[in-house]
Parts: C-alpha cells; sequence; structure tokens
C-alpha cells in the first residue's frame, strides 16, 4: 500500500474499509464494492451489510486475517477486505489526531 | 473444509464412471432422498452414519460435480437411497456445484431422478446463518426433514433452541442430532420411513422471503431465530485458544513445518517394517506357489507374471494408507484449514493461492484424489494451475522407482552422523525437484497462458473437532479399495500381457530370447530415442510399461530379469546395475520425477477439465521436461564422474 493512501486514511480519522480495522475492534458494514457474483457468496457467508465483524489473527507473515461474523470465522485477503466499507459509526471514532 | 468437501475426500474412480443412478423401476421405484447443507454442516458424516459402507462415489457427467449415493440403513424392507450433495449456502446457480445441487433438487437433470424428499442438515451453533438456506430448500415443495446438527456442542457452550416452535415456523419436522456421536437419528429412521405414505400430501405452504435477496433472508432466518427462542452458543473458547497457538506469528509456522515434516518422516520410516512385512509375505508366497505347481508356462505367467508383478506394487498399501491418515485426522480435526491459511502468502507468491496447498500436499500422496480435491478453488485458472503442477509432486507411485535406483547405486555413506545419509538426501533432494519444478512451472503458467487477476480468498474456518475412528476408518478403507482394485485391474493387465508379449513368438514351440520377443522388439524399436538418456533396451520396455503407472516398471523389471534367469542369483539391484550406468540411474530418477506415467491422473484430469486438451497439454510437458531433464542430468554426471 502507497504512501499516498496511508496519509488519507489518517486523515478520515475512522477505519473506513475491513482492511484498516485494527485486531478486535468491532465495526459494522455498509456496503460491499465487489462484482455481483463474489459479494453474493461474502454476504452468504455473513459479510451483509448491518453485520458486526470483529477482526481476529492475521495469518503469520501477514496473510489473510480471520473474521469473526455472524457466528463464524471467515478469512479474508486484505485485497478482499478493503473493498467491504463499514459504517461510520461515531463511536468508533476513537483515532485522535494531533 | 472439514465434513462437506473433507469428508468426502473425493476418491479415485477409474474411468469409465460407475454407474451413478440407483436401479429405478418405473413401477414400485426405490425412494430417493437428497441430503443437503452448507459446507462444515456434517452432511458427509450423517451420509456416512446412515449408509456405512454401503455407498460409492460418482461424478455427474460433462461437470466436476462429484456426489455419493447410497443405500440408507434401515429397519423396514424399503429401500431408500441417499445421495449427499455438495455443500452450498443457497440455490443461487453460480457456482458449478450449486448448480448440480439446484438442478438435482429441482428435477431438471435428466441423468439423475428427482428426489422424493430432502434432509437439509444445518449446523446448531451456527442457526442463524445456516437457516437461511431452509428458505430456498422449503420453496422446492418437497417432503423436508430438517435437522439441527452438532446438537453436543450446542449443549456444552450453553445454547438453546425450541425444535417444536421451529418446526411449527417451518411446518416441516425438525430434529435436533449429534452426526458425529449417533444421537437424535431415530427421528431420521422415522422420517425415512413415513416418506412413502408421505408422497402424495405435498407440504403446506409458508411464507418465504425473496430468495434473490440475501439481506432478505437473513432477515427472515433472523425471525425464525427468535421465534424459536433460539440463544446462540457462547463462541468456541477451545477453537480460539488453539488458533492462538496455531496461528502465533512465530509458532504457527514452525508447527506448520513440523507437522508437514512428520507427515513425511513417517512415510518413510512407519510404514519401512510393515511394507518389508508385506514383501517378506509376497516372495515367499511366491516361492510357496512355484514349489508346489508343476513347470508349466502357467506357473511362470503366474509367478513371473501376476504375482512379482502385482506383488511389487501390493507392498506400498501400508505407506499409501499411512499417509491418507494423516491427510485425514489433518483434515477433519480442522487443521487443514488453518494450513491453507498459513500457506496463503507463499502461495500466492507463485501465482496460486492457500486453497491450492490441500490438493498439492495429497498430491504428495496420489495426485488423482488431489486433482479432485482442487474442487475447493473456485477461480477457474488458479485451479487448472493446480491441476497441471500436481503430478510433479512426488507421489507414493515414484518411491518404488526411487528406493529401487537409490539402493542399486548410491553408496550408502552418512553426511551428517546419525541425521542424513546420502541415500536418504538424494530421497529429499528427488522430492525438491520435484516441488522446484512445480512451483517453476505454476509461476509459468499463472504469467501466461492462465494469468488472472489476484483473486479473492475466502476461507471458512471450521471449529476445530477431534477426528472421529468412525470417518477415518471408513476413509482408509475406502482407499484400500481403490488401490487394490487398481492392483487388480491396470496393473494386472499390464504384468499379464507383459509376460504374454516377452513370451512370443514362439520359436519351434518355444519361447524366444527375451531380445527377440515382442517385447523386446519393442524396447529395440524406441531404443534410438532414448539412448542419448543413457537408456538400454530393457530399460526402454520398462519406460513403455510405466507409462500405465510409474511403479509398474519395477513389476517389470521383475519380470524381464526374472525371465533371464538371473533373478535368483543377484537380485533386482543388482540385475539393474548391470544395465545401467551411473549416469544412467541419475538420468533415469529425474525422468521419473518428471514424467506424467500415469493412466489414472490423465483420465481424472480429462473427467475434471472436461476435454482431452488439457490432459494432452499436461502430458507433452512433462514428457518435455522429463526427457530433456533426464539428457541434461545424463551429461553432467557423466561430465563430473570422468
Amino acid at each position: 500500500m502507497g504512501w499516498k493512501k496511508k496519509i488519507s486514511r489518517l486523515a478520515v480519522g475512522s477505519p473506513r474499509t475491513l482492511a484498516d480495522l485494527p485486531t478486535g475492534q468491532r465495526c459494522v458494514i455498509d456496503r460491499l464494492d465487489l462484482p455481483d457474483d463474489i459479494a453474493r457468496r461474502l454476504m452468504e457467508m455473513g459479510f451483509l451489510p448491518g453485520n458486526e465483524v470483529v477482526p481476529g489473527r492475521r495469518a503469520p507473515g501477514g496473510g489473510p486475517r480471520v473474521f469473526r461474523v455472524d457466528g463464524s470465522e471467515v478469512a479474508l485477503r486484505d485485497d478482499t477486505a478493503c473493498h467491504l466499507y463499514l459504517r461510520r459509526d461515531p463511536e468508533a471514532d476513537f483515532v485522535v489526531l494531533p | 473444509m472439514s465434513s462437506c468437501h473433507g469428508d468426502g475426500q473425493p476418491r479415485a474412480s477409474l474411468l469409465p464412471n460407475p454407474s451413478i443412478l440407483p436401479p429405478r423401476p418405473a413401477h414400485d421405484r426405490d425412494i430417493i432422498v437428497a441430503i443437503v447443507g452448507p459446507p462444515n454442516a456434517g452432511k458427509s458424516t450423517l451420509f456416512n452414519r446412515l449408509t456405512g459402507l454401503n455407498q460409492k462415489v460418482a461424478n455427474f457427467p460433462g461437470v466436476t460435480v462429484e456426489h455419493r449415493t447410497g443405500k440408507a440403513k434401515l429397519k423396514s424392507k424399503t429401500d431408500v437411497f441417499l445421495v449427499d450433495l455438495p455443500g452450498v449456502y443457497s440455490l443461487h446457480p453460480r457456482a458449478e456445484d450449486e448448480q448440480v445441487t439446484h438442478d438435482v433438487l429441482k428435477g431438471e437433470r435428466t441423468d439423475f431422478p428427482k428426489p422424493d424428499a430432502v434432509i437439509l442438515i444445518l449446523d446448531s451453533t451456527n442457526l442463524g446463518r445456516h437457516l437461511v438456506l431452509a428458505a430456498p430448500i422449503l420453496s422446492l415443495n418437497l417432503p423436508t426433514l430438517i435437522l439441527l446438527n452438532m446438537a453436543d456442542d450446542l449443549a456444552v457452550r450453553g445454547g438453546k433452541v425450541d425444535v417444536a416452535a421451529l418446526a411449527g415456523e417451518l411446518n416441516c419436522p425438525v430434529a435436533l442430532i449429534s452426526a458425529a456421536k449417533g444421537t437424535g437419528l431415530d427421528s431420521i429412521q422415522q422420517f425415512l420411513l413415513g416418506t412413502a405414505a408421505r408422497l402424495n400430501a405435498p407440504p403446506a405452504k409458508i411464507e418465504l422471503p425473496v430468495l434473490q435477496d440475501v439481506p432478505k433472508c437473513r432477515q427472515w432466518a433472523a425471525t425464525l431465530g427468535v421465534r424459536a427462542s433460539y440463544k446462540a452458543p457462547a463462541p468456541p473458547l477451545w477453537t480460539r485458544r488453539l488458533d492462538a497457538v496455531f496461528l502465533h506469528p512465530v509458532g504457527g509456522p514452525l508447527i506448520f513445518l513440523a507437522v508437514v515434516i512428520a507427515v513425511f518422516q513417517s512415510i518413510f520410516s512407519w510404514a519401512q517394517p510393515l511394507m518389508n512385512g508385506l514383501q517378506a509375505l509376497v516372495l515367499s508366497s511366491g516361492h510357496w506357489i512355484e514349489s508346489v505347481l508343476p513347470d508349466t508356462p502357467w506357473r511362470s505367467l503366474l509367478v513371473d507374471g501376476v504375482w512379482s508383478g502385482v506383488g511389487s506394487v501390493v507392498v506400498f498399501l501400508p505407506q499409501i494408507l499411512l499417509l491418507f491418515l494423516f491427510i485425514g485426522i489433518l483434515e477433519d480435526s480442522g487443521y487443514l484449514a488453518r494450513a491453507a491459511l498459513i500457506a496463503d502468502r507463499t502461495m500466492a507468491k507463485i501465482g496460486l493461492q492457500g486453497k491450492s496447498f490441500i490438493p498439492l500436499l495429497s498430491a504428495y500422496a496420489c495426485a488423482v484424489p488431489a486433482i479432485m480435491s482442487t474442487r475447493v478453488i473456485e477461480n477457474k485458472r488458479d485451479r487448472m494451475a493446480t491441476i497441471m503442477i500436481a503430478p510433479l509432486m512426488t507421489c507414493s507411485a515414484r518411491l518404488p522407482v526411487y528406493t529401487l535406483i537409490i539402493l542399486a547405486f548410491v553408496p550408502n555413506v552418512p553426511l551428517i552422523k546419525g541425521v542424513l545419509s546420502l541415500p536418504a538426501a538424494t530421497m529429499l533432494g528427488l522430492y525438491l525437484l520435484g516441488f522446484v519444478a512445480a512451483v517453476a512451472m505454476a509461476r509459468l503458467l499463472k504469467s501466461t497462458v492462465l494469468k488472472s487477476q489476484r483473486t479473492s480468498f475466502m476461507l471458512e474456518m471450521p471449529p476445530y473437532r477431534w477426528p472421529t475412528l468412525h470417518s477415518l476408518s471408513l476413509r482408509l478403507v475406502d482407499r484400500a479399495k481403490v488401490f487394490l482394485r487398481r492392483a487388480g485391474t491396470v496393473i494386472l493387465l499390464v504384468a499379464v500381457s507383459l509376460w504374454v508379449l516377452a513370451h512370443l513368438p514362439l520359436h519351434d514351440g518355444k519361447a524366444p530370447d527375451l531380445e527377440h520377443s515382442f517385447a523386446g522388439m519393442v524396447g529395440k524399436t524406441i531404443e534410438p530415442a532414448i539412448k542419448p538418456l543413457g537408456f538400454n533396451w530393457k530399460i526402454g520396455i520398462g519406460l513403455v510399461t510405466s507409462l500405465a503407472a510409474r511403479e509398474v516398471i519395477v513389476g517389470t523389471l521383475g519380470t524381464i530379469y526374472g525371465i533371464e534367469g538371473d533373478e535368483q542369483s543377484s537380485g533386482l539391484q543388482h540385475a539393474v546395475q548391470q544395465d545401467l550406468s551411473a549416469a544412467g540411474a541419475v538420468a533415469l530418477l529425474v525422468f521419473f520425477a518428471f514424467a506424467m506415467q500415469c493412466f489414472s491422473t490423465l483420465a481424472v484430469v480429462k473427467r475434471e477439465t472436461g476435454g482431452w486438451k488439457w490432459p494432452a497439454f499436461q502430458f507433452s510437458y512433462m514428457l518435455l521436461l522429463a526427457y530433456s531433464g533426464s539428457w541434461a542430468a545424463y551429461r553432467l554426471t557423466n561430465l563430473i564422474l570422468q
């Protein structure tokens, strides 16, 4: 991931996608920006708009991350997770910028 | 990973396909009940419980989707056939397996009758999400039994569900069971026995959501859960704890490596005593047969042809079963899904993905089930690339060849005292050679003909579970059957035809020298082509017969030298030393590391890819690799040794 992307994330203040989320921080899915068939499969696995997701462990060495969602655990790569946008929940805005 | 794709650890059924249809006369036909459920709901465990060994695996023609049928063990006289359909999240026909489940359930397949009833099996510990599948299934208007599986887990983790209320809401029978423990199965007997009576009365309609709308369906399932006072169980604590160990940034990869090494170590060392015992048995029984039969050509056919040919292959049964036992334990326990997760990053570097790891690991046992298990890979191009490189992994059929040549040519000197000897290092080097070739080929394929975008990787992590003895032993019995069937058909056929070709044409009623027999002529014909590799015409005969299956060359050489009459005096190893130079031996090892000498694999690739194009490509590229590789190895070894 490039510099610009990192800066823009910091500027926004709160995690925008599932890929930005620190481990253990709850969030709510807002929308999936993915081709229809992949989005549908993800929704069937529990990544539905409005559903809560908690990021769990990452595979050693920076591989895919396990997400707790709708009663099960599903592993996704970051390049998929970054297309799952989060609901802007004010309570989640805990990143304090200087 | 575990039960649904997993337990259906695809098994090799050689072409042509066995009939997938249970017998079904027009009148008074048998009842067919389909078992449907999401992945990891325990479908296959239930299927095994209900049918025992009374089952067979088959493919739907034209598509790569496998299913199993079996006769239910019932207390009554009525025959009920169960069909285990691929695990699906919905009936939205997108992936191939979902399409098949959809078509079978709707009666849209001409080659398979519409089921008379459905058993829908759901994971009770994750009912909210699993109940979603009830909507499309109930909309089929077939008599349906809903089973909420893993009742033991639900109770232990403090979850609850009101089965009667749910049955009322859905207007169909619902039961709480544990397929693994075998509890609550009475309800299934009742349902199956009552099915015939209920066939004429379609179930009353209930209000169902629009099936295309996933959020609506999920909402419907949630409402149902509330009405059935469903209390979700506490998170699986043990799974979290174990994941903290198995997915630990440092410990995880170390355990992963240890597991892979332990699997290999065990197939080499633990299987050895068993194999030696089996070998001794084959040898002594061969001598016994020789001693009791009169000296006729028939005795020669039986002993030199059948016994030494088939026997030399059957010896490898313990090794193969041990490997399948390990893979079964890894898969049923849920570790294999973690292994795929850990391997994903490395696999991504060669253009593949974590899900390719499972087939490639199984390919060390046998490429046939490995290629069938590539079905877990949704991306077509990733799947094709995995199929193309799987036979480069050192399968167990190469072991007899490697062992023979290494014992004959590599002196037993220790490299690291007590840890590694030269023969063992050579063997490891051959494993590495196959692996490196597979990686290089994967990169090549994925950057050319099978180029694709980095694909999405979605893998559900099942909770860890104790593998059950029941399911493991079913797997092993199944594997043993497949292996012995192969030894009794393909290998027997090759052994017998080789013996016949080596004894014809008759000269004055006597069998000719091997050199002037039909088999010898074949060897002599191809000798010019293989001379640059350091092989003579006898090795050539072995190469030709080993096109059927790699291990056949050992039996063939046994037969050839048996015919020449010096087998007793010097043994196969010494006999091979007469015909191969050291450089030729190295070349032969390299040839076997790369060449595609396996009818079964080609047949299964043809079936999985739906045509001869890919198997033809695979055969050619591997032959090219084998020829050029062993030519280079021959030249290089000669240079070094001079």
